[in-house]
């Protein structure tokens, strides 16, 4: 047992995430499996491809963290480590946001590191705006982990509250959805959507811990 | 001031007088304004000829929309804070009649949208979309409260959640109004004054304040509902325990 329970929540959920069930590779299966039906969807025209697959990618980034939220404050109130890490007096919003950190380094960070090879895939010309499009899906999707966090902490009493938290996580994803969308588009307009879209997501940091805190209290009356 | 209010006894007593107080007035004003929109202002063809009537629906909505949703959470926050039943029981009571006007103001903005600006939908327009995640807000807030096992768990997590809503509803407003808005600006609340002439504005201010009667008056009705519900269950606890 670790010294700090931040730290040991922390811990847990990152080998948790390569335990047993590949649960860190589901969001990118989820990530992939978009990305290829979505030309099989709407056809395979080049042009086409090139203007909406930005847009794909943030929708099926926004997706793939709510794939797998619905276990990661769950399992914890099951087996009691919630209770354990409570009793020992750390502040319930650090942990959460220890946990919804380490959820984000394991499935929404290697999404944003594979994004240029999904771009490619959707005929985006390979220069350097691949990379930047990579820190602003790794930006984003910080967010989308920070908001979506709230609503699985929120429905981590509740069975099969899948539904639930893409309910709660959707109007919380707006801001971050738009300025991302807005950031990639290049049009005009766009020049300070990478600053709205930091912006956001430090809000999402500042914010979302203390939900999942009060949240994670209740879950562990 | 809260703690007067929050006494359950004091607001049966309160309620009983001023929801059909509320009701009557209400009526009076709906149908006083529903007659003058309908029959007596001229139709404005610059805002499509006849089906802008149904301003005298949409605008009271939208209004509804966005007070109903401050009501809830700052409905939310007293609990939160001071734990007093009656602002969540009339947190839980706001919920579906917000949605409800929510709604309203949708299907009306969109049945206006189509003849005028030939769109259902605009997903683009700040206003629709502000108004859409409103209602998703809404429906979260029910759907978390009926999964919850008891009531106290139902009122903590709708209190949060109803917060985090309210503070993220200017972020949210913010980011949509990035985009170009086909929607008309403001035109009662002004910084020099109502833009509308009065021959509008009168009927649409009647209209604004008969809805939010009749929506006080169906959260007080619902509100002792839930505190009947509440004591007939502690009846019947007294009585399956023998007492």
């Amino acid at each position: 047992m670790s010294a700090s329970p931040i730290l040991s929540a922390f811990r847990q959920a990152l080998t948790e995430a390569w335990a047993g069930g590949a649960g860190a590779l589901m969001p990118l299966g989820f990530f992939a499996g978009a990305a290829v039906l979505v030309p099989l969807g709407i056809g395979t025209d080049p042009d086409t491809l090139r203007a909406v697959g930005p847009g794909i990618l943030w929708v099926a980034l926004a997706l793939a963290s709510l794939v797998t939220l619905e276990r990661i404050f769950q399992a914890d109130v099951e087996d009691g480590a919630l209770d354990l890490w409570l009793q020992t007096g750390a502040p319930a919003s650090m942990i959460a946001a220890a946990k919804a950190f380490a959820h984000w380094l394991t499935a929404g960070l290697p999404l944003a590191i594979l994004s240029p090879i999904f771009a490619l895939m959707f005929q985006a010309k390979a220069d350097t705006s691949l990379l930047t499009h990579m820190g602003l899906y790794a930006l984003g999707g910080l967010a989308f982990f920070f908001w979506g966090g709230v609503g699985a902490a929120l429905s981590a009493t509740v069975r099969r509250g899948g539904l639930l938290i893409s309910l709660i996580a959707l109007p919380l994803y707006v801001p971050t959805a738009i300025f991302g969308a807005l950031a990639m588009s290049g049009g005009p307009g766009s020049t300070g959507a990478p600053l709205f879209l930091a912006a956001s997501t430090l809000f999402a940091l500042a914010v979302a811990p203390f939900a999942m805190g009060a949240a994670l209290r209740l879950a562990a009356d | 001031m809260f703690s007067w209010f929050a006494n359950p006894h004091r607001f049966l007593t309160l309620s009983s007088w001023l929801a059909p107080i509320c009701y009557a007035l209400g009526a009076l004003l709906i149908a006083w304004s529903l007659w003058q929109g309908l029959w007596i202002v001229p139709k404005d063809e610059y805002q499509g000829g006849d089906i802008m009537r149904v301003m005298f629906l949409h605008v009271p909505a939208a209004w509804l929309a966005m007070a109903s949703y401050m009501g809830m959470a700052v409905m939310s926050f007293i609990w939160f804070i001071w734990r007093h039943e009656v602002a969540d029981i009339a947190a839980k009571a706001i919920a579906p009649l917000g949605a409800t006007w929510t709604a309203l103001c949708l299907a009306t903005g969109s049945i206006w949208g189509k003849p005028t600006w030939g769109t259902w939908w605009q997903w683009d327009d700040a206003r629709m979309m502000s108004v859409l995640f409103m209602f998703f807000l809404f429906l979260g807030y029910m759907a978390l409260r009926a999964a919850m096992d008891t009531r106290q768990k139902a009122a903590r997590a709708g209190a949060i959640l109803a917060m985090v809503g309210a503070i993220n509803v200017p972020l949210i407003k913010f980011s949509v109004d990035l985009f170009t808005s086909l929607h008309q600006d403001a035109s009662v609340i002004t910084v020099d004054g109502p833009k509308m002439a009065a021959v509008y504005l009168w009927p649409l201010l009647a209209s604004g304040l008969g809805h939010s009667l009749l929506f006080a008056g169906l959260v007080m009705t619902l509100m002792r509902a839930e505190i009947w519900q509440r004591r007939a269950a502690q009846i019947r606890a007294r009585l399956m325990a023998g007492d």
